[in-house]
Formats: structure tokens, C-alpha cells, sequence
């Protein structure tokens, strides 16, 4: 199958391996993955943010970049959760009716990483070797949004030598929601100061997610306490092998 | 109209008030162990009840249909209310209905020489318009009978819930005001012994006050009848003892028809406090000869709800049946309380509530008071999908800081306009990342960068962040792609 990545801004300039991981899993399942150069962000940044008019531009050029596209995969619950739940609704605030064409056609093709790889590929076990203690959170947007943390963990299971620790409060929110961590600075402090506590109680020596934006912020966390933790995208679990870690 | 929610117009920011809850610790364990508590009892009584979501779709699509008609379906209730003989009053904003409330108790006092007081049951909306306050003013004592919202007038607090007044007050807390103010140096901290103590302080308020006041949970357009559901029993005394009896409702409390409450009782007590019905469910109609208050007065307020209902985007926030579900759920109010809301709509109603009373002139830092987690919205009993209307409402006060030209231009948009204009050019875009790896060099230590100016300080005074990778996935990509054309037989991988 061709698969068309879509990468997302952030994972592109701050974790490209993240990116190669999902690359390399694809291409392990026997796809092929394309890449279209021109590709830069979906707009949720500014969508969420109250800049819905300037994110408009920003879905045009996904519909173009992405048009000859036949499945998309985005390694970012939040991204794949804008697009299935607002685009449609930005496209028609718009009134372009060559848009909203376009927008319908383009959002069903989105599928975000593990939902390509259960719902889609039918696939749950990538053939992945992870020696490691680890302890999955789910993202607010992956778990209600997408509905899709349960994928995640079905994947995390057939990892082969994992140790995989339950979360406490895996549910609730880690406090980064974007520009939410910067307008809101102490509230997302303690909320991050909940989620820090319940992973170092599970004494787990990664914590992993399915977006690297929460990862980011509990990463910063628990990077400035020196508690040791470190996080990886589930990507990068599921490409080790035996053969080596991304 | 001049729009009041209390006192929300002049409070400060969110992010300010905020910054002093999160550190009072005693208000932490207190929100936390109370929304812990409740939470837990209502995922146990929903988890029981197998056609939940149908429930939820049915209360929805039932208040998106009334919204709908809103004007037939009052217009009902007023001619059923008064068939009924009750006496209907209509307020356009809190000024007008605290005027009529004061007005009409003035003159029953007057004329039978009743006590200047009243009784009154837990009602969120007098608070909105401020009832105790323009009460007070006119000479008239108010009585609250709620155990929380007593507590909250004894302490002379504010309202930190919209189920549980006095939510951030722990019982050691409760004694030391109950013991204060009702002169009990010796009363004991059990819940039996507070409870005794509020029972001996009402009880003779109960027999000698004249005049009850309520809020009503649902209007029925059909009977012209008003049902309030409550857990103690003391806001039962208010609407039977008395001799006069004055409720105030947000015109969108009405429900088409008594039948319909068969969804909405199911919903709002478990959703509210966990139980499978509220211990009292009073339901009055009009008035009747021998049986309950001689006189009725009814007055639906508006109060900026009629803006929130010409807005379709955000119109569902008028689906709320208060039951502070969201409240409980959300981990922000769970950090902070519903004091950093500034207003008696705390938590994620009160961050879509409150700005849109106020013709999102007020309240602004709101809509942004939330990490869209979406918890809020999987609890909603009549399904508000509240992220969604706080993307719609930061939208609004966006354009109206944009739009304002007196506030000039703010970094954030200028900003964001610039982002916006780099994302729209793949080559500027590339460019953006080559520039910021060279930039960041003044600030990486190891690897890591501890300090960044401005607004993203915000993020450093906790966090730390890696420095940018050497090469960001596109260039690997790249990379890869030509190397895979040079030696076109050879698989390649990253790694
Ligand atoms: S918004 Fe929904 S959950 Fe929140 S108080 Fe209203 S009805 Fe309850």
C-alpha cells in the first residue's frame, strides 16, 4: 500500500526520529511511504488558539499537498483530532464550495499512526523488541478525541521483552494542551507536577505516548528534576528490534 | 440592559487568580479530595445504567428542540403558570429582575406585617444577579437554608461550585464558622453535629419567616409547572411553609412537557452527586387553596441568554442543567478551584458561561482557562461539547481584541501572523528550522535548553527543553530519497 506521511510541524523540526520510526515500521510491513516536500503544518496552533482565520490557509495547503494521496498518516493524535473535528466545519465557514470539496475528500484519508496499523493494516503485532521498563499515558485527544488509546496499548502488548507498567490517572491531562502550558504557566505547572508523580511511582524508565507534544512537556518535567525518566514516542518502541533502537 | 454575572466583569484574570490558588494547599487537598469523591460515585451509578448514552442523546436532542422554539415554549408556560394562578414576571437583565423581586417582597411585608426575611433554597441564578446584595440594600435579611450555601453566607465566602457551594471548605473549616457565628464554642466536628447545629439554627427560621425564594432546576411548558431537586430537604420547608413564594429562572430551564423530566431526573442526580435520584424532588404548580404558598410569583430572566441563543455555534451552552459534572472532571478547576474563575460559574460551564453572558466583553482570559482535554465533555450529561464551544469563543475574542484598535497590536498576533505566513512557504518554513538550530546555540546547555525569553519563559519555569535536533526529518528524508537514487538497488533505513 502507498502510504503518504504527514509528519507535522513539530515532529519535523523537533523529532525527526520519531518520523524515521514510523518510516521504517511501514516499510518493515512491506508499504511504500512517501513524503511530500511541501507539506509544514495543519493549522492547530493557530486554530486552537483563537487564529482560526489564519489556519485556513494552512487546511487549503494541506488538501493541495496531500490531493494525490491515498492514505495519510500523521504520528499525532492532536493533529488527526483538528482535522476529523473542525475542518469540515472551517472549510464551510469559508463558503468556498471547491474547498469543502476538497476537505471532504481529504479528511477521510487521514488515519493517525496506530490507527493505521490496527483499524486499517490490521496489524498488531510490528514485529518489535523493546528491553525496557515503560509506562504508556494517554493523550487527552488520542483517548477522546480519537477514541484510539486502547490501539495503542494493544500494539504496546505485542512488543516483544517489554515491561509494560500501568499509569495511574492514565487518563487525565498532563497539562501541556498547547498554548495552554505558556497562557496558563502555573495551572499546567500542577498539573504536570500529578502526572510526574503517578510515572515516578510506577518506577518505569521511559514513559511513552502516542504525541510528542505531551511527551515534550512531561520530558521538560522531568528532565529539569533530574529524575532519570526519559520518554520515547510509541513509534520509536515499535521500530526497535532486535537489531537495534531508532 | 446592562448584563451582570455578580461581580465577573471587574475580576482579575484567570491566569492570575489562578496563580494563587494552585499554591494554597489546604484549597488543593479540599477541591481534590471532594471532585475525587464525587467523581468516583457517579462513574459508579452511570456504569449502571446500560442506556446512558441513549439518555445523553435524548437530553440533547430535547434542549436543542426548545432552544429551537424557545419563544412558543414560554410563552406556554406563562399562560399554563397563570391559568394555574401563578403570577409570571419577565426581567431583561439582573437590575430588572432584582427590582421586581425587591418590589414584590416589599409589599407583601408591608401589607401583612410580615418579618423582613427570607428564606431562601440554593439558587445559582440569585447569585448571577446578585439577589442577597439588592436584598440587603432594601433592609430585607436573606436566609440561605442549603447546608453549602450557608456556610458560604456565614463565612461571608463566595461560591467555589455550582452543586457544592462550599466545596473548597473542609469540616474542620465548616465547625470553626458554624461555631463562630452561631455561638456554639463547644460544638463538635461529626457531620451528625454540624447537621444538628444548621438544624437548630433554621428551624426557627423556618417557622417564622413569611417569604421562600427559589431557582428551579426544570419549567414545564405543558402544566406551567416548576420542579427543584435537592438533596436536604431545607429547600422542600422553603417552597411549602411559606406564604409567598418568588422563584427566579433562566428562560432556558423550560422543558416541553412533564414527560420529559423522566430523562433529565435520571441524568442530573447522578450526574450531579452520584446518586440514583435526589432524596427531594418538589414539583409545584401554580397555587392551591389550603396547600403550600398562597401566592406565586415566577421571574424569567434573560440576562444575556438571548445573545448566547442567537449565536448557533455556542447555542448548546444553553442545554446546561447544572450539575457540575464538568466541574469534577476538569483538571484544571481540579487545581485551582472555582475561585480563579472570577465568577459563580466555575469550571468549564463557567469558562463558556460566564464571557458569553457578558457579550464576550468580560471574562476573556476564559476561554482560554482550559488544556481541551475533553474530560468535560465526556461527563456533559446533555452532551455540550464544551471544547468546542471554547475554540469558538477564543476565536471571538480574538477578533475582538483585533478588531479593538485602542489595545494596538499584540505580540502574540503578530506572531502568529508571522508563523502563519512562514507555514503557507515550505521554503521560508525550511529556512524558519535551519535559523532557530543556529539561534538556539546561546541557549543549549548539554543539550538542553533551562531558560527562553519572553512569553515562552512561561514554559522554562518548569521545564526544560531539548535543543533542536541536527537535522529535522525533512532533511533525513531528503537525504534519503537521493541516496536511495544514486545507488537505486540498495534498501536503505534510517536510523
Ligand atoms: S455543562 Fe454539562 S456537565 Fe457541566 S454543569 Fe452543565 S450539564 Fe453539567
Amino acid at each position: 500500500m502507498r502510504i503518504s506521511l504527514f509528519i507535522t510541524c513539530y515532529n519535523d523540526t523537533l523529532f525527526p526520529k520519531t518520523g524515521q520510526s514510523v518510516v521504517r515500521v511501514l516499510e518493515r510491513l512491506g508499504h511504500t511511504v512517501d513524503f511530500p516536500a511541501d507539506q509544514t503544518c495543519c493549522g492547530q496552533m493557530h486554530f486552537n488558539t483563537g487564529y482560526q482565520q489564519e489556519a485556513l490557509p494552512l487546511m487549503r495547503r494541506m488538501t493541495e499537498v496531500f490531493r494525490d494521496a491515498e492514505i495519510i498518516c500523521a504520528p499525532s493524535s492532536s493533529c488527526v483530532a483538528l482535522i476529523r473535528e473542525q475542518y469540515q466545519k472551517l472549510a464551510e465557514s469559508s463558503g468556498d464550495a471547491s474547498l469543502i470539496a476538497a476537505v471532504n475528500e481529504f479528511v477521510p484519508k487521514v488515519y493517525e499512526f496506530s490507527e493505521l496499523l490496527v483499524q486499517k493494516l490490521g496489524v498488531e503485532d510490528v514485529g518489535a523488541y523493546y528491553p525496557h521498563r515503560v509506562t504508556y499515558h494517554a493523550s487527552c485527544h488520542l483517548l477522546r478525541g480519537l477514541k484510539a488509546a486502547d490501539l495503542q496499548l494493544r500494539l504496546l502488548r505485542n512488543v516483544r521483552a517489554i515491561e509494560l507498567v500501568p499509569l495511574e490517572e492514565m487518563d487525565v491531562c498532563c497539562g501541556f494542551g498547547g498554548t495552554f502550558s505558556i497562557k496558563n504557566p502555573d495551572v499546567s505547572a500542577a498539573m504536570l507536577a500529578d502526572k510526574m508523580k503517578a510515572v515516578l511511582n510506577t518506577r518505569a524508565e521511559i514513559c511513552t505516548a502516542g504525541d510528542n507534544s505531551c511527551l515534550m512537556h512531561i520530558e521538560g518535567g522531568l528532565h529539569r528534576l533530574r529524575t532519570g525518566v526519559r520518554t520515547v514516542h510509541l513509534a520509536e518502541i515499535l521500530a526497535s528490534t532486535e537489531a537495534g533502537e531508532p | 440592559m446592562t448584563v451582570r454575572v455578580a461581580d465577573a466583569a471587574s475580576a482579575a484574570k484567570f491566569p492570575i487568580l489562578a496563580n494563587g490558588l494552585v499554591e494554597d494547599s489546604q484549597i488543593r487537598q479540599n477541591v481534590r479530595h471532594a471532585t475525587n469523591v464525587i467523581q468516583n460515585k457517579r462513574a459508579r451509578v452511570v456504569a449502571e445504567q446500560h442506556d446512558w448514552q441513549q439518555l445523553r442523546e435524548s437530553a440533547s436532542k430535547i434542549k436543542e428542540h426548545t432552544l429551537q422554539y424557545l419563544d412558543r415554549y414560554l410563552e406556554e408556560f406563562e399562560s399554563a403558570c397563570i391559568r394555574a394562578g401563578g403570577q409570571v414576571h419577565w426581567a431583561i437583565d439582573a437590575d430588572e429582575a432584582n427590582r421586581i423581586i425587591v418590589g414584590l417582597m416589599q409589599n407583601a411585608i408591608e401589607k401583612n406585617g410580615w418579618t423582613r426575611e427570607v428564606i431562601k433554597v440554593k439558587t445559582m441564578t440569585s447569585d448571577e444577579i446578585g439577589l442577597n446584595h439588592a436584598l440587603e440594600a432594601a433592609g430585607i435579611q436573606p436566609h440561605e437554608t442549603d447546608l453549602a450555601d450557608m456556610i458560604i453566607q456565614l463565612g461571608e465566602d463566595k461560591p467555589s461550585h455550582i452543586v457544592v457551594p462550599a466545596l473548597h471548605k473542609n469540616r474542620t473549616q465548616v465547625r470553626e464558622i458554624f461555631a463562630r457565628k452561631m455561638g456554639l464554642p463547644e460544638l463538635g466536628e461529626k457531620p451528625q453535629d454540624l447537621t444538628d447545629a444548621a438544624r437548630n439554627y433554621l428551624r426557627d427560621k423556618f417557622e417564622k419567616v413569611k417569604i421562600g425564594f427559589s431557582g428551579a432546576n426544570f419549567l414545564i411548558a405543558e402544566t406551567g409547572g416548576v420542579c427543584v431537586v435537592e438533596s436536604e430537604g431545607n429547600g422542600r420547608m422553603c417552597l411549602t411553609l411559606p406564604e409567598m413564594l418568588i422563584t427566579v429562572a433562566g428562560i432556558e430551564k423550560v422543558i416541553p412537557r412533564q414527560q420529559d423530566l423522566e430523562v433529565f431526573l435520571q441524568l442530573l442526580p447522578r450526574s450531579a452527586t452520584g446518586e440514583r435520584m435526589n432524596p427531594y424532588n418538589t414539583l409545584w404548580t401554580g397555587v392551591h387553596e389550603g396547600d403550600g404558598p398562597r401566592e406565586f410569583h415566577i421571574v424569567l430572566l434573560d440576562n444575556g441568554r438571548s445573545s448566547i441563543l442567537a449565536d448557533k455555534e455556542s447555542r448548546q451552552t444553553l442545554h446546561c442543567i447544572r450539575c457540575g459534572a464538568c466541574l469534577n472532571a476538569c483538571p484544571v478547576y481540579s487545581r485551582t478551584g472555582g475561585h480563579a474563575y472570577g465568577s459563580i460559574y466555575a469550571g468549564p460551564i463557567g469558562a463558556i458561561l460566564t464571557p458569553q453572558l457578558q457579550s464576550m466583553k468580560h471574562s476573556q482570559s476564559l476561554p482560554f482557562a482550559s488544556s481541551l482535554c475533553g474530560a468535560c465533555y465526556e461527563v456533559c450529561p446533555v452532551r455540550i461539547n464544551i471544547p468546542d464551544v471554547l475554540l469558538h469563543l477564543r476565536g471571538k475574542v480574538v477578533e475582538r481584541q483585533q478588531n479593538s484598535l485602542s489595545r494596538g497590536v499584540s505580540i502574540e498576533a503578530v506572531a502568529m501572523k508571522a508563523v502563519a505566513f512562514i507555514y503557507a512557504h515550505p521554503r521560508l518554513y525550511a529556512l524558519g528550522q535551519k535559523f532557530a538550530r543556529v539561534a538556539q546555540k546561546v541557549l543549549v546547555r548539554k543539550g538542553w535548553i533551562h531558560w527562553l525569553p519572553g512569553m515562552l519563559g512561561g514554559w522554562t519555569a518548569v521545564r526544560d527543553v531539548k535543543q533542536l535536533p541536527d537535522e529535522p526529518f525533512r532533511d533525513w528524508w531528503a537525504k534519503r530519497e537521493a541516496a536511495k537514487r544514486d545507488e537505486p538497488m540498495e534498501k536503505s533505513y534510517g536510523g
